[in-house]
């Protein structure tokens, strides 16, 4: 099991008053899953994803990343999970606007202290995944909003993680590079990677072998 | 580690302009430093050699009789002898290369024809007295030992004497009349002139120099033919290095003054060394305070420099909020984000100090081409001001790299 949360709450202190964002969550994900969280916008579906990030902690409740209690982890563990286990495609890609394609990809590989010649030729292969090998030296402003995103997704699955974590990945995109970077999402769970899409938009969900519904900080499973 | 030198490098690059202008207040501060430190050094330098003439480390040694340099003009004072022993002593010394004794009398009776010599000086010699001295003879020739053992009656005058007693003419081979002794010229000796000492502001320094009417040199043998035997004597050495002149001239001193008080009745005698080198010291030491002020001043623009660098990161480190909170979520540590900064803000400040020494240099070549004083390039200084502007970035781009490593990557990913 890759993802297990059991009665996870979240509330965040907004001056005097707690607000409560996430109900006793419970949630577990399978390796090689396809799973997609749809949820209006205000549902807690952020909040949710930044705790299945490692970018937040829950105020209470239990959650296992890959067999690892996150409620004990410090901040440095906490960094080394978003860097082995996780990886992050989010709507507005967030590339370094300044470094080429190939730069972009091999920045974490960068923070896990892998030897410079490895770092390039794990960065190209990635890209050749995502199917960029043509523009491995292009700037994001030379690229398509598709392109983009397929970088940034290249840069994600670079450092081999357990799970992709995407936030609303073809929100900023048209129809036709949506599909496409659907269409590869699924290519990346045939080949083994677990995914997770968190989406308002029904249409994208529809794409995930399991869809989950949140409304209001609380899960309803729908089948 | 090289990673950050080079993201560093691209961070600064990338806003050349912006850089520039940050690095100005570090650029200026060293750069007055640097040129303070060179010019006041040089100058340091100039007076040492000034005040000590070129590297010939010679050093007085004076008989006093209480505050006042003893003079012997009547027949009747007593004053102690330097004894053969004491001399050898002396030429034994460590640091004593050379020394010459020598007998003077100022207001003596000298006449060349009808003309009488006013105010200068007639010294009794030995052989190493124009060696030591620094003498050179210009015409003529000095003294053989021909003329020290056959009590020949010879003198050597110099250019001082050639002016006033003999109106230019030349004197050689001309009869002085020392205390009605006649005295034939044979040569004339002077001074190189870069032996002169320069510095004329210095009323006290003034007299040491400005016996300006002149010497007559005789053989110390012929003395007592004009004057009397068993005369107290003056010392001239030349030490074997300029550190050395003060600790030369006080042993030789100490020697000299050793068994005054066996020899005279009257104890107020004794003997002192010029001590140059405390000269030397105390206008040094003067400079280098005034120096030391001008630096506080300079050290001001680099403290409003290294407010200008903390300014900049921080500005940076809010524009770049989006790229440390995407670089945190993909797993960056607090320490990585904070050493990026940290070496960004250093790099800045020392690429600033290095531009600074460069224009420090050529400050202080411009100001002693101005001021024709030289400047002394400290290679300590340079060093210093590099690493002290490294410190700089580092002290103020602790804050600003502190607040980027702190940065909440889900808030700094939302930011616009």
């Amino acid at each position: 099991m890759i993802l297990d949360m059991r009665g996870i709450n979240k509330s965040y202190v907004q001056g005097k008053m707690e607000v409560p964002v996430l109900h006793d969550v419970s949630f577990s994900m399978e390796e090689g899953e396809y799973v997609a969280i749809m949820g209006p916008s205000g549902s807690g579906k952020s909040t949710l994803m930044n705790i299945i990030g490692c970018l937040d902690k829950p105020s209470s409740g239990n959650f296992f990343l890959d067999g690892q209690d996150i409620s004990r982890c410090s901040e440095n563990q906490m960094s080394d999970l978003r860097l082995h286990k996780i990886g992050f495609v989010f709507q507005s890609f967030h590339l370094l606007p300044r470094q080429s394609a190939l730069v972009n990809v091999e920045m974490p590989l960068g923070y896990a202290h892998v030897p410079k010649k490895e770092r390039r030729e794990r960065a190209l292969r990635a890209l050749d995944r995502v199917g960029l090998s043509d523009r491995v030296n292009f700037r994001p402003n030379q690229l398509s909003g598709g392109q983009m995103q397929r970088v940034a997704i290249a840069r994600a699955i670079v450092n081999n993680p357990k799970l992709l974590l995407a936030d609303e990945p073809t929100g900023a995109l048209d129809s036709k590079s949506g599909a496409q970077v659907m269409e590869l999402f699924q290519k990346l769970n045939e080949e083994g990677v677990s995914v997770l899409m968190i989406t308002h938009d029904a249409d994208i969900a529809a794409h995930a072998k399991r869809v989950v519904m949140i409304r209001d900080g609380m899960l309803l499973e729908k089948e | 580690m090289f990673e950050n030198l080079r993201l560093a490098v691209q961070g600064i690059w990338s806003h050349k302009m912006r850089s520039f202008l940050t690095m100005l207040g570090i650029i200026i501060g060293i750069a007055s430093i640097i040129a303070i430190v060179s010019t006041i050094q040089g100058t340091s330098e100039q007076i040492k050699e000034d005040l000590i003439g070129a590297g010939r480390n010679t050093v007085s040694i004076t008989l006093y009789d209480g505050d006042s340099e003893a003079y012997f003009y009547d027949n009747s004072t007593v004053a102690p002898v330097i004894s053969e022993d004491q001399k050898k002593k002396v030429r034994r010394l460590e640091n004593v290369v050379d020394a010459t004794f020598y007998y003077s009398r100022s207001y003596s009776t000298v006449y060349y024809l009808n003309d009488s010599f006013m105010g200068g000086t007639v010294l009794g010699v030995d052989g190493s007295y124009l060696d030591t001295a620094g003498y050179v003879i210009q015409t003529g020739r000095g003294f053989v030992q021909r003329d020290y053992d056959r009590f020949c009656k010879v003198a050597l005058v110099d250019t001082n004497v050639v002016q006033s007693l003999f109106l230019g003419e030349n004197p050689l081979g001309k009869v002085l009349e020392i205390e009605q002794q006649p005295f034939t010229i044979v040569g004339i000796i002077t001074e190189p002139d870069d032996y002169l000492p320069k510095m004329e502001n210095l009323s006290d320094y003034e007299e040491y120099f400005t016996d300006s009417m002149g010497k007559i040199l005789i053989p110390d043998k012929c003395w007592p033919i004009c004057y009397k035997f068993d005369e107290a004597q003056n010392v001239i050495i030349r030490a074997d290095s300029t550190d050395n002149m003060s600790s030369a001239g006080k042993s030789v001193a100490d020697i000299l003054n050793a068994n005054i008080k066996n020899q005279s009745q009257r104890t107020n005698y004794s003997y002192k060394a010029d001590d140059i080198m405390e000269r030397v010291r105390n206008m040094q030491r003067l400079s280098e305070s005034t120096s030391q002020q001008l630096i506080w001043i300079a050290s001001i623009s680099l403290l409003v420099g290294g407010i200008g660098v903390m300014n900049i990161m921080l500005v940076s480190v809010t524009e770049r909020t989006k790229e440390i909170g995407l670089k945190k979520a993909i797993g960056a540590r607090k320490k990585t984000i904070l050493w990026q900064f940290l070496t960004e803000a250093s790099m800045l400040t020392s690429i600033g100090g290095l531009i600074g020494v460069l224009s420090g240099i050529g400050l202080s070549q411009v100001v002693s081409r101005l001021t024709g004083t030289p400047a002394a390039i400290s290679v300590p200084a340079i060093v210093g001001s590099v690493v002290f502007s490294m410190l700089i970035g580092v002290i103020f781009g602790l804050m600003p790299s502190v607040k980027a490593a702190n940065l909440n990557p889900i808030d700094a990913l939302r930011s616009e």
